[in-house]
C-alpha cells in the first residue's frame, strides 16, 4: 500500500531541551470517517467503500471506528438524505473487517430508537454514542439504560456544546454519566469553538465528574481550529479525540484524524495509531473514493462556524439554494437567527421557500 | 345536562384539558385527579372551581357513576393499568398517553369510524398535526412512504414526553400508516431550547407516484387543513406545499408540507402548540360524544 515499510518508525525528531507539551498523556483516537464523513458524500458510501476504509483504519491502529448514517441510526430519510445502504448493512460490512478497534454507532434519540440500537448490537457494534442537543441530555436516559442492558460501552455526546457555558454543559454531562455513559463528550457540531473555550468546557466536566471519568472531544474545522481544539481538549484532560480521514464530515469537516495523529505524536502524547499508515489510508483510500467531495473551508462552511450553525446543514442548504434560486449564505444566516438546532433540516427548505417569495396558501 | 368529564393527571396536559373543557357548553369539568396535593395543576383547577382530588384514580373509580368520560393524561404504563378499570366502570376513556389500548383517533380523519369504541387513543401531538396531511395526500394518491418531523420547544416538553421519546416516534409512525394510509411511516422529534420559545413546527414528507396531479394534492391538503383548523384554531400551513417530481425514492414524487401550530394559550403560552393540538383533538372527540348522547346545548 505504501513506500513506508516500517510504519512504527516515527519521523519526529525533537530538538534537545524541548519539552513535549502532552508528554505522558495516553490518548485514544476515534475515527468517524464512516459516520460524520457520510455527510460529505450525502450518505452514499457503499458497503464496499465501508469495508475498504474500515480495514485500513483498523490496521492503522485507531481505537474506535464509528459507522452509521451521518445523522445516526435511523437517519436515512427525506429530512437527512437517504443512505446508499442501511445502517445494519454498513455495520456488518465494517464488522467483517475490524479485528482490533471497537465498532461504534451513533444514536440521536428522536431520530433512532432503542429498537434500532438492538439491531445494531446484533449486527456487531461494541459501543454506542448517544447524542442530544447540549441542553437536552435527559432525553438520552432511556437509551443509555438500554445500551448498558445490552452490554454496550456508552458515550454521552453533547452536540452544539458552544451554545451553553461550561457549568451548564457539566450539568448535562452529569445527567448522561448518571444514566450510564462511560465517557462524555464536548461536541462542537457547529465548529464554532476556539481552543480556550474547549479547554474551559473540558475542565468544567472534569471538575464536576472527577479525574476518572473519561472525557472526549469532537471538533469541526469551520473556523480552521479542528486539530488545535482537539489538542486543547487533551491538554485540559480529555483522553479521547475524534477525527476523520481528510477531515471528511459535515461543514468544513472534522479534525483530520491523520493530522491529529501526527500532531499528537509531535506533542509527545502516546496513542496506538501508526500515523504513517493512517496518512496512507487518508490519501490512498479515502481521497480516492471521495474525490471532489473532500470538505474545505469556504463561504458556506465558514459561516456555519461564524454564526454557530449545525454543520450538517451545509449541503442541504446548498441544494435548497440551487432549487429555489436564493443565496446559500442568506439561508444560513436566517437559520442562525431562527436559532434552529441539529435535526431541524426541514427548516432549510422552509427558509428557502420564504426567501424565494412563493406565495403562502392561507 | 353536559357530559361529565374527569381528567386524570394534573400536569401540563391535564391542566390544559381542564381549561378547554371549561370553555365548552357541552362538557362539564367534573373532576381533576392528581397524586400530589401541592401540584400547580390541582391548585389552579381548584381556583377555577373544578373539584379536585390528590387521592389518585381510586377516588374516581369509587364514584364512577358520577362521570361519563375520563381523559387519561398520565403515562402509558398508568393508562395500561387503568384502562380495564375504566371499562368495567362503564366510563368512556380518551387516552392522551402513548399506551394505545384502543384504536387511534384523529378527529379530522377517522372520528366517524371509531366513535362507537369505548377507549380511543389520541396518538401523539405530532401525530395529531401530521396524520391529517398524510391522509389528505393518501385520498388522492398512493403514499408509499410518509415521514414527519415535529419540532417542539424544550419548555413545552414535560418529563413524560422526555422519558417517552421512542414511544412518540413509534406511535406516530404507526398512525401515519394505520390512520394516514401510508404504506410505511417514519417520525422524528426534535426539541429546541431557544428562548423566546419557538412555536411548534411540523413538516410532512410523502412519496407518491410520479404521475400524480400536483393540484389535486394541494387542494386536498388545503381542504384538510381547514378541517383541522375547526377544532385547532392555531393550525396553519406555513408555505405552499412543495411537489418535486422525481425527488423521492425510486423516481417517486416528493411532497413536502410545512405546518405551524400556535397554541390557544390556555395553560402554557402559545408556543406550546404541541400541548394544544392533542388536548383540542380530545375535546373535539368528547364534543362528538356529547352530540351522540343528545347532550348538546
Amino acid at each position: 500500500m505504501s513506500e513506508f515499510k516500517k510504519p512504527m518508525d516515527s519521523p519526529v525528531i525533537s530538538p534537545e531541551g524541548d519539552v513535549a507539551p502532552l508528554a505522558g498523556k495516553n490518548v485514544l483516537v476515534c475515527d468517524t470517517t464512516l459516520r460524520d464523513g457520510m455527510h460529505s458524500v450525502a450518505h452514499q458510501f457503499t458497503t464496499e467503500n465501508v469495508a475498504e476504509i474500515a480495514r485500513g483504519l483498523d490496521a492503522s491502529g485507531v481505537n474506535v471506528i464509528e459507522v452509521t448514517h451521518g445523522d445516526g441510526l435511523g437517519g436515512s430519510s427525506f429530512n437527512y438524505g437517504f443512505g446508499a445502504a442501511t445502517d445494519l448493512d454498513w455495520i456488518r460490512a465494517a464488522r467483517a473487517e475490524i479485528t482490533t478497534a471497537k465498532l461504534a454507532a451513533l444514536l440521536l434519540p428522536g431520530i433512532g430508537t432503542i429498537h434500532d440500537l438492538q439491531q445494531a448490537k446484533d449486527a456487531g457494534i461494541d459501543l454506542v454514542r448517544v447524542a442530544t442537543h447540549c441542553t437536552e441530555a435527559d432525553i438520552s436516559i432511556e437509551h443509555l439504560h438500554a445500551a448498558k442492558a445490552l452490554g454496550l460501552e456508552t458515550v454521552g455526546f453533547l452536540m452544539m456544546s458552544h451554545m451553553v457555558g461550561p457549568n451548564r454543559l457539566a450539568t448535562e454531562a452529569e445527567i448522561m454519566r448518571d444514566a450510564g455513559a462511560d465517557t462524555v463528550y464536548v461536541v462542537d457540531s457547529a465548529g464554532a469553538m476556539l481552543p480556550h473555550q474547549v479547554a474551559q468546557r473540558v475542565e468544567a466536566m472534569r471538575e464536576r465528574l472527577g479525574d476518572d471519568m473519561p472525557i472526549g472531544m469532537h471538533a469541526h474545522n469551520n473556523l480552521g481550529s479542528g486539530v488545535p481544539n482537539a489538542l486543547a481538549a487533551v491538554a485540559a484532560g480529555a483522553s479521547i479525540v475524534d477525527g476523520s480521514c481528510h477531515g471528511l464530515g459535515a461543514g468544513a469537516g472534522n479534525a483530520a484524524t491523520e493530522v491529529l495523529s501526527a500532531a499528537l505524536d509531535r506533542s509527545g502524547a502516546s496513542t496506538t495509531v501508526h500515523t504513517l499508515e493512517l496518512i496512507d489510508v487518508a490519501e490512498d483510500i479515502v481521497a480516492r473514493i471521495c474525490a471532489g467531495k473532500l470538505p474545505k473551508i469556504d463561504r458556506g462552511s465558514l459561516l456555519l462556524g461564524y454564526a454557530g450553525i449545525y454543520s450538517s446543514f451545509l449541503l442541504h442548504t446548498r441544494r435548497a439554494a440551487e432549487r429555489y434560486g436564493v443565496s446559500e449564505a442568506e439561508i444560513l444566516l436566517e437559520l442562525g437567527r431562527r436559532r434552529v438546532v441539529g435535526g431541524q433540516e426541514d427548516m432549510i427548505i422552509d427558509v428557502a421557500i420564504e426567501m424565494s417569495g412563493i406565495d403562502s396558501p392561507m | 345536562m353536559a357530559l361529565r368529564c374527569a381528567v386524570v393527571g394534573s400536569g401540563n396536559i391535564g391542566s390544559d384539558l381542564i381549561k378547554k373543557i371549561l370553555k365548552s357548553d357541552n362538557l362539564e369539568a367534573s373532576l381533576l385527579v392528581g397524586i400530589d396535593p401541592e401540584s400547580d395543576g390541582l391548585k389552579r383547577a381548584a381556583e377555577l372551581g373544578v373539584p379536585t382530588t390528590a387521592a389518585g384514580v381510586d377516588y374516581l373509580l369509587d364514584r364512577a357513576s358520577d362521570y361519563d368520560i375520563v381523559f387519561e393524561a398520565t403515562s402509558a404504563a398508568v393508562h395500561a393499568a387503568n384502562a380495564p378499570k375504566f371499562a368495567d366502570a362503564g366510563l368512556f376513556a380518551l387516552d392522551l398517553t402513548p399506551a394505545a389500548v384502543g384504536p387511534y383517533v384523529v378527529p379530522a380523519v377517522n372520528l366517524d369510524d371509531v366513535v362507537d369504541q369505548r377507549n380511543l387513543n389520541l396518538v401523539t401531538c405530532g401525530g395529531q398535526a401530521t396524520v391529517p396531511i398524510v391522509a389528505a395526500i393518501s385520498r388522492v394518491a398512493q403514499v408509499s412512504y410518509a415521514e414527519i418531523v415535529s419540532t417542539v420547544s424544550s419548555r413545552a416538553a414535560g418529563p413524560g414526553t422526555r422519558a417517552n421519546i421512542d414511544e412518540f416516534t413509534e406511535t406516530t409512525s404507526n398512525a401515519l400508516v394505520k390512520v394516514g394510509g401510508a404504506q410505511r411511516g417514519k417520525a422524528i422529534i426534535i426539541l429546541n431550547p431557544a428562548n423566546p420559545p419557538i412555536i411548534m413546527r411540523n413538516t410532512v414528507f410523502a412519496a407518491v407516484p410520479a404521475d400524480t396531479d400536483p393540484q389535486a394534492i394541494i387542494d386536498s391538503i388545503e381542504e384538510m387543513a381547514e378541517s383541522v383548523k375547526r377544532y385547532v384554531p392555531g393550525y396553519e400551513l406555513v408555505n405552499a406545499p412543495q411537489i418535486d417530481r422525481g425527488a423521492g425514492p425510486d423516481g417517486s414524487t416528493k411532497v413536502a408540507v410545512f405546518l405551524r401550530v400556535t397554541g390557544a394559550g390556555d395553560y402554557l403560552p402559545e408556543y406550546a402548540g404541541n400541548l394544544d393540538i392533542i388536548t383540542a383533538a380530545s375535546v373535539a372527540v368528547a364534543e362528538r360524544l356529547a352530540a351522540a348522547a343528545g347532550k348538546v346545548k
